[in-house]
């Protein structure tokens, strides 16, 4: 299956072990991914609260591209995700949207008609390849490993389509498939504040810390995530939640498609968890 | 006890402000706002606010611009989009809440702890047009440099960590067509309809 490959400006910095993970696992799952050529950032939410058109022709530019090939794009970054997914349904929803865009378009010398799809990653994964396709691909027996799946906001909600906006199970599903167990995991939607870190810094430690509480409670071994920003801020600040809240938090952060490709048999290095703040060697080191 | 009550003649209030928020795509929905509080009851933050995002609504409608644009509510709204999936009349709370935020950005006599909020979009914004990507040490840097100088020494060592790790790339991408970028930007100038406030 051939999709257009939209990595985003997330993968190609603090979350690259995502990127490389997802381009590791492609061919395994028969995903056919070929980059966006000269894709620029889609503008995200920080460009929401600045200008939402300039935020809507951003976007465009990325889909007017990916349309000339015609193939969906994949949006591993659970921000692009929105951000693309909602210009792609505003445009075929407001009228006053579409004209903005058109116009900016035409000024660059491109046009979109609306033809191609944005979809998650791990809508792919799971609705697309499917998860037989994944079982087929096991080289490890991940039984015991404990994984609680944490999808934030931004995957499932709001415009999502694949997966429930309140109880979303699609990460569940994959971990399931890998032969873990998926942990009890009521904070799996909830907000971790990402988005107003820079601003009320001390609210947002608060909400990565109880996500992270929750998974503790569950003696969870690992917490998975398809979201570079919910990674931040559940793995690059958890040592100042646990100096902030006295707290013993050790407690890896991975990109689902790292756990799968272990899974699949490559090595803890080809999977880039060494990159990771958080090294989940020990958790990982029994199935090894 | 006596009770004060503030009374306000209509035509104080700012109707411009509520055809302001109307205009954002799908914003004429408010209008259809039946004041139940499911948004205040599903959202992360609301205990933090001053107004709650139902109260917002009333106000919103009520013309009370001042009062919105300077509310702790818009500067706690964490994006989560919990209470626009359950609002029973799909009115989009979270785009409503951006346009406000935008809006509070534009002026300039705001509290403190919301303009520091609204710092760390323009130079965002910034990067972008001169790159067309995102390059987070220089938005990471200059975030802290200009909005909160201290904030520098509690956030270096999440930097540094990230930096080893081969997480923090000193150099930016720029992307080819990075003129004709620019271009389409330069039209959503022009269309400050949709491009400038909201
Ligand atoms: S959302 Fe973030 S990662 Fe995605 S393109 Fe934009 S800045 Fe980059
Ligand atoms: S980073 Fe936090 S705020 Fe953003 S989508 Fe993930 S959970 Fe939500
Ligand atoms: S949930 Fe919707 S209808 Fe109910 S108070 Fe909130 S905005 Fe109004
Ligand atoms: S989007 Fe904002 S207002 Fe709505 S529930 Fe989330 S934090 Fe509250």
């Amino acid at each position: 299956m051939k999709y257009t490959y939209y990595p985003g400006c997330s993968l190609e910095a603090t979350s690259f072990p995502y990127d490389l993970s997802t381009r590791a696992i492609a061919p395994l799952l028969d995903i056919d991914l070929e980059e966006l050529e000269d894709w620029n950032c889609c503008g995200a939410t920080a460009y929401m609260s600045v200008s939402q058109g300039r935020s809507f022709v951003l976007s465009a530019r990325n889909l007017a591209l990916a349309e000339k090939k015609g193939w969906d794009i994949i949006a591993p970054c659970s921000a692009c995700y929105l951000g693309l997914n909602k210009t792609n349904i505003y445009m075929e929803e407001h009228a006053e949207v579409k004209d903005l865009v058109t116009k900016a378009l035409t000024v660059a010398g491109l046009e979109y008609n609306g033809t191609i799809k944005v979809r998650h990653l791990l809508d792919v994964v799971v609705n697309d390849v499917g998860l037989d396709t994944v079982r087929a691909n096991l080289k490890r027996d991940l039984g015991g490993l404990k994984v609680a799946s944490y999808y934030g906001c931004q995957t499932i909600r709001p415009e999502g389509g694949f997966d429930s906006v309140e109880d979303p199970h699609t990460l569940d599903d994959i971990v399931v498939a890998l032969g873990a167990t998926s942990v009890y995991f009521p904070m799996k939607d909830r907000c971790c504040g990402g988005s107003i870190a820079g601003s009320v810094r001390e609210q947002a430690l608060r909400m990565s810390k109880n996500i992270l509480l929750a998974a503790q409670r569950e003696e969870t071994d690992i917490i998975i995530t398809p979201c570079p920003m919910c990674h931040i801020n559940l793995e690059a600040y958890q040592a100042q939640i646990n100096k902030r809240y006295d707290a013993d938090f050790n407690i890896p952060i991975l990109f689902f498609p790292q756990l799968m490709g272990f899974a699949f048999g490559r090595s803890e290095k080809d999977m880039a968890m060494n990159s990771l703040i958080v090294s989940p060697e020990k958790q990982l080191s029994s199935f090894v | 006890m006596e009770e004060e009550k503030e009374i306000r003649l209509e035509y104080t209030l700012a109707r411009d402000f509520i055809d302001e928020v109307y205009s954002i795509p799908g914003g004429e929905q408010i209008k259809k706002c039946i004041q139940c509080g499911t948004c205040s009851g599903s959202c992360p933050t609301a205990y933090l606010m001053d107004y709650s995002p139902r109260q917002v609504f009333a106000m919103v409608r009520a013309g009370m611009r001042k009062e919105v644009l300077e509310s702790e509510a818009i500067l706690y709204c964490c994006s989560c989009y919990m209470c626009q999936v359950r609002c029973p009349q799909n009115i989009k709370i979270t785009d409503v809440f951006y346009a406000l935020k935008r809006i509070a950005w534009n002026e300039t006599d705001l509290k403190a702890p919301q303009a520091r909020l609204y710092k760390m979009s323009p130079i965002f914004f910034d990067i972008v047009r001169k790159k067309g990507r995102n390059h987070e040490i220089e938005l990471m840097t200059r975030f802290s440099l200009t909005a909160a100088p201290l904030e520098i020494f509690k956030q270096a060592p999440i930097g540094i960590k990230l930096f080893f790790k081969g997480r923090l790339p000193l150099g930016g991408k720029k992307i080819k067509d990075l003129k004709e970028l620019q271009k389409m930007l330069d039209v959503c100038e022009e269309h400050e309809v949709l491009g400038g406030v909201v």
